[in-house]
C-alpha cells in the first residue's frame, strides 16, 4: 500500500469502499474459515431473520387483501362509511364557503385593488410585455416562477431516479429486476411501424413543433409562453417517438441531451434572476433594455426566460413519457 | 443596504444553482459539492444571524425590481436567522453523518440525484423560513414534498416504495388543503403578501365581514400543515417513512422538513392572520387537543415499538405533539416554547437517527432494541451520542428538551384553568413514558453482554465522517442546553418583531 496518495485520495478510496490488498486477503481468509452456514448462525440472527420474513409476509398479505377487497368485516365497513361521511362533510363545507365568498366579476371584489390595477395599467410600461400575464409571472413575481420551474426539475429527478434503468439498477431496485425479467411485458402489444400513425406524424410533428416554438417566442406578445409552448413541443416529441420508435429518437435526443438542455436552461434562468434580484434589491438600475413593446425582441429578460421555461417543460414532458414507457430515454 | 443583507437571497439561489449543476456530476463530485454548499450556506447564515442580532430589526429583501404588493420579497429577522442557523448545522451534520451509509445503500450511478434532492430540501427549507409571500411558500412546499418523497424511496426496497407512496398521498392532501386555504384567503383579501393580508384581515375581523371564509381558511391551512407535520391522528405515514429510509434522510426529514412546515404555520398565525384573530376563531383548541393526544399516543406507540428506529420515529409523533400543544395554548410564551422545541428537537432527533443507524450496523446489522446491549463497549461514541439524545428527550435538567418542558409548563400556568391541568398531566405521563422507552434503551447500551451471549460481528467498519458529525451534534446539543436562556430570550425578542 502506497503512502504517497495523500489524505484526500485515501479518504475518497475509503469512501468508495476500495479495499487495500491487505484487507482483501484478510477478508478472504476470514470467509474461508467461517463459512456462512445456517447452523452456525446465532439464535439472535435466526430469530431476526424470521421476524423480518414474518413482517414481510404480513405486509404482503395485507396488501393482497387490500388489493382484492375481500369480504369487509364490520370495522372496515364502518371505516369506509366514516370516510364517505368525512368527504361529504368536507365537500359541503367547501361548497358552502364558496357561496359566502365575494361574487365572481363583482367590481367591489377585494382582488380589484391596487395590485391588479398596477399590473394592468403599468404592466406594459414596466415589463415591456404586451401579454400582462407573462409580465406578471416572469417579471413581477419571477421568484415564484423560478420555483415552479424547479418543481418540474424536482419531479423529473425523482422520476428518473425511480424509473430509469442503467447497469446498476438491478442490484438495488426490485422494479428494475422485474423489468429485466420480463422486458417486453409492457410493450408487447404496442403497434410498431404503424403506417397510418407514421404518415400522420410526418405531417403533424413539424407543425406541432413550429406552433410550440411560436407560442414560446411570442409569450410576451400574445397568450402563451414557456409553459404552454413547452407542453406543445413536448407533445410533438411524444408523437414522434410513438410513431417512429426510440431508436430514431435517440439520433438526436438522448439522456445526455436532456441533461445538457435542462442544465443550460435552468442555469440561465437562475443566473439571470440572480442579476435582476440583486440589482432590484440593491436599487441598482438594470442595464437590460426593454425594447419597443410589441416587437419580437423586447421586454428584456422575459423572452430569454420564456425560452428557458419552454425547454425545461419540453424536456420534462418527453422525459416522463420515455421513462414511464421504457425505463430509459 | 449592507452586503451581508444579500446573504439569504444568495444562499437560496446558490442552493438552487448547485442542485442544477449536480444533475450532471458523478457521485463523488456531487457529494463534495453538496457538503461544500451546505457549509457555505451555514457560514453565510451565521453572518446573517450576527448582523440581525446586532441591529435587532428585521428587514425586507425585494426579489426583483418591484416593491411589496407587486413583487416577491423575503424577510429576515432575528427569529428567521436563528432558526435557520440551527437548521443549517443540523443539515450539515445529518448529511455528513449519514454519508457512508448513503453511499452503501443508494444506487451508485444515481447517487447524484440523492444530492440534488438533499439540496432541494435545503432550498425549500430556506425559502419557507425566509419567505414573506404565501404563494412562494406554496411553491416551495411543492418542492419540499416531491423531494422528500424521492428521498424516502432512495433505497428502492419494497417498504421504502410503499412508505414513499403513502407519504406522497398524505402530503398531497396536506398541500391541497393549504392551497385551498390560500386561494380563499386571496379571494377575501386580494393579497398574497403576508403583511398586506394582515392589514385586510384586521379590517375584516373588525367589521365581522367574511367571518365564515376566514375561519375555514385558518382551519384548512392548519389542518393541511398539521397533516404534513404528522400531528397525531395524521401520523400513520410517518413511522414507516422515517424508519426505513437511509439514516441521513431520516434525520433530515424528522428534523428539518416537518420543522419548516411548523415554522410556516407559526408565521401564518403570527404574521399573516394575527394571533389575536386566531385566538378568537377557536382553532387553537383543536390543535391543543390533538397535540396533547399526540404527546401521549406517540409515546405509547414508541414503548410498543420493537425496532430502535421505529421507536425514534414514534417519539417524533410525541415531540410534534409538544410543539402543537405549546402552540395551542395561544400565549406568547407558548409560541416561544414551540419554536424552541422545533430547534431542540431538530438537533436531538437527527443525532438519534444517525447514531442509531450506525449502532445497528455495529451490533451486526440488527434492528431490534434489545440487540443493542453492550454497544458502549465496542462503539463508545455512538452509544454516548445515542444516550445523550435519549436522556435529552426524556427531559433531564441542563439539556434542551428540559427547557421545553419548563417553558411549556410556565406557559400553561400562565394560561391557567383546564389547559394548565391537562398540560401538567400530559407532560407528566409523557415524561414517564419517555423514560420507559428511552432510558430503557439507553441503559441497555451500557450493560455488558454476558459471556455466553452470541455477539454478532459488526457489518460495517467505523467511519470518521459519522464520528465527526456526531461530535458536532453532541456539541450542538450541549450548547443548546447550556445556553438555552439567551436562546429563548432571542426567540422571544425575534417573535416580538416577527409580526
Amino acid at each position: 500500500m502506497t503512502k504517497s496518495k495523500g489524505v484526500f485520495a485515501r479518504l475518497n478510496a475509503w469512501l468508495d469502499d476500495e479495499q487495500s490488498a491487505l484487507e482483501r486477503t484478510m477478508e478472504a481468509a476470514q470467509e474461508q474459515s467461517a463459512a456462512p452456514d445456517l447452523e452456525q448462525r446465532s439464535p439472535a440472527e435466526i430469530r431476526w431473520a424470521q421476524e423480518e420474513l414474518e413482517e414481510e409476509r404480513r405486509i404482503e398479505a395485507a396488501m393482497a387483501q387490500w388489493a382484492e377487497k375481500k369480504a369487509a368485516p364490520a370495522a372496515r365497513r364502518m371505516y369506509n362509511a366514516l370516510c364517505v361521511c368525512m368527504c361529504l362533510t368536507m365537500i359541503a363545507l367547501l361548497l358552502y364557503t364558496v357561496t359566502v365568498l365575494p361574487a365572481f366579476g363583482d367590481p367591489n371584489h377585494p382582488i380589484n385593488n391596487e395590485v391588479s390595477a398596477r399590473y394592468i395599467e403599468k404592466g406594459l410600461q414596466e415589463t415591456g410585455a404586451v401579454n400582462i400575464v407573462t409580465g406578471m409571472i416572469l417579471d413581477y413575481r419571477a421568484f415564484d416562477t423560478l420555483g415552479e420551474s424547479t418543481v418540474l426539475f424536482t419531479a423529473a429527478m425523482v422520476v428518473l431516479f425511480l424509473l430509469r434503468k442503467d447497469k446498476e439498477s438491478a442490484r438495488y431496485s426490485q422494479l428494475a429486476q422485474a423489468m429485466d425479467a420480463n422486458p417486453h411485458s409492457d410493450t408487447y402489444y404496442e403497434p410498431k411501424n404503424d403506417i397510418i400513425l407514421q404518415k400522420t406524424a410526418v405531417i403533424l410533428v413539424p407543425i406541432i413543433l413550429i406552433l410550440g416554438v411560436y407560442v414560446v417566442l411570442n409569450g410576451h406578445l400574445s397568450p402563451g409562453g414557456g409553459f404552454s409552448g413547452g407542453a406543445i413541443m413536448g407533445a410533438g416529441l411524444i408523437l414522434y417517438v410513438t410513431a417512429f420508435g426510440f431508436a430514431r429518437m435517440r439520433r438526436f435526443f438522448t439522456y445526455k441531451t436532456y441533461q445538457t438542455v435542462v442544465l443550460v436552461a435552468l442555469l440561465t434562468y437562475a443566473l439571470s434572476k440572480c442579476y435582476s434580484f440583486y440589482t432590484g434589491a440593491n436599487h441598482i438600475e438594470s442595464v437590460i433594455p426593454l425594447g419597443t413593446p410589441g416587437a419580437i425582441l423586447s421586454s428584456g429578460l422575459i423572452l430569454v426566460l420564456n425560452i428557458c421555461v419552454g425547454f425545461i417543460v419540453t424536456c420534462t414532458m418527453y422525459c416522463f413519457y420515455a421513462v414511464f414507457r421504457k425505463g430509459e430515454l | 443596504m449592507q452586503f451581508v443583507q444579500n446573504f439569504p437571497f444568495m444562499c437560496i439561489l446558490l442552493t438552487l444553482i448547485c442542485a442544477v449543476v449536480t444533475s450532471v456530476l458523478k457521485g463523488r463530485q456531487a457529494r463534495v459539492l453538496t457538503m461544500g454548499l451546505i457549509a457555505a450556506v451555514t457560514a453565510m447564515t451565521v453572518a446573517v444571524l450576527a448582523y440581525t442580532l446586532r441591529t435587532g430589526e428585521s428587514y425586507v429583501y425585494m426579489m426583483g425590481h418591484f416593491p411589496a404588493p407587486w413583487g416577491n420579497e423575503i424577510r429576515i429577522g432575528v427569529l428567521e436567522a436563528l432558526m435557520m442557523t440551527v437548521f443549517c448545522f443540523v443539515m450539515l451534520f445529518s448529511f455528513v453523518g449519514g454519508l457512508v451509509p448513503s453511499i452503501r445503500e443508494i444506487e451508485t450511478t444515481k447517487y447524484n440525484i440523492y444530492c440534488i434532492l438533499a439540496d432541494l430540501i435545503f432550498l425549500s427549507l430556506q425559502a419557507l423560513v425566509y419567505t414573506n409571500d404565501l404563494f412562494t411558500a406554496y411553491v416551495f412546499i411543492e418542492i419540499n414534498t416531491l423531494a422528500a418523497a424521492g428521498l424516502i424511496m432512495m433505497r428502492q426496497k419494497g417498504r421504502n416504495l410503499v412508505a414513499g407512496v403513502r407519504y406522497m398521498i398524505m402530503n398531497l392532501v396536506g398541500s391541497s388543503l393549504f392551497l385551498f386555504g390560500i386561494s380563499m384567503l386571496y379571494t377575501i383579501t386580494g393579497h398574497l403578501l403576508m403583511v398586506h393580508i394582515r392589514e385586510s384581515v384586521a379590517a375584516l375581523a373588525a367589521s365581522g365581514e367574511y367571518h365564515v371564509p376566514l375561519t375555514v381558511v385558518v382551519a384548512l391551512v392548519t389542518v393541511g400543515l398539521a397533516v404534513k407535520c404528522a400531528l397525531y391522528p395524521f401520523e400513520k405515514w410517518m413511522p414507516g417513512a422515517y424508519s426505513n429510509a437511509t439514516p441521513s434522510v431520516a434525520a433530515m426529514l424528522s428534523s428539518l422538513v416537518s420543522k419548516g412546515y411548523i415554522f410556516l404555520l407559526i408565521k401564518f398565525y403570527v404574521r399573516v392572520i394575527g394571533f389575536d384573530v386566531i385566538r378568537s376563531l377557536g382553532v387553537l383548541d383543536l390543535l391543543f387537543i390533538f397535540g396533547v393526544l399526540g404527546m401521549v399516543m406517540g409515546s405509547v406507540h414508541a414503548v410498543r415499538a420493537r425496532t430502535t428506529r421505529m421507536m425514534i420515529a414514534y417519539s417524533s409523533v410525541a415531540q410534534i405533539g409538544y410543539v402543537f400543544t405549546a402552540l395551542g395554548l395561544g400565549s406568547e410564551l407558548g409560541v416561544v416554547c414551540a419554536l424552541w422545541h422545533c430547534a431542540a428537537h431538530a438537533a436531538t432527533k437527527s443525532m438519534l437517527f444517525v447514531s442509531c443507524a450506525e449502532m445497528d450496523d455495529a451490533c451486526g446489522g440488527t434492528h431490534m432494541r434489545k440487540d443493542l446491549r453492550g454497544a458502549f463497549y465496542h462503539s463508545p461514541l455512538l452509544a454516548l451520542a445515542f444516550a445523550l439524545g435519549a436522556i435529552n428527550l426524556t427531559g433531564i435538567p441542563l439539556l434542551s428538551v428540559f427547557m421545553t418542558k419548563v417553558t411549556l409548563t410556565q406557559a400553561a400556568i400562565g394560561v391557567g384553568g383546564r389547559h394548565m391541568a391537562i398540560v401538567l398531566a400530559a407532560v407528566a405521563i409523557s415524561t414517564l413514558l419517555n423514560a420507559v422507552y428511552f432510558l430503557g434503551t439507553a441503559v441497555n447500551l451500557f450493560v455488558p453482554t454476558k459471556p455466553g451471549d452470541a455477539v454478532r460481528p459488526p457489518t460495517v467498519r467505523k467511519n470518521p465522517f459519522t464520528a465527526a458529525a456526531l461530535v458536532g451534534m453532541i456539541a450542538l446539543n450541549l450548547a443548546m442546553g447550556l445556553f438555552s436562556q439567551p436562546f429563548l430570550t432571542a426567540l422571544a425578542d425575534g417573535l416580538a418583531r416577527f409580526a
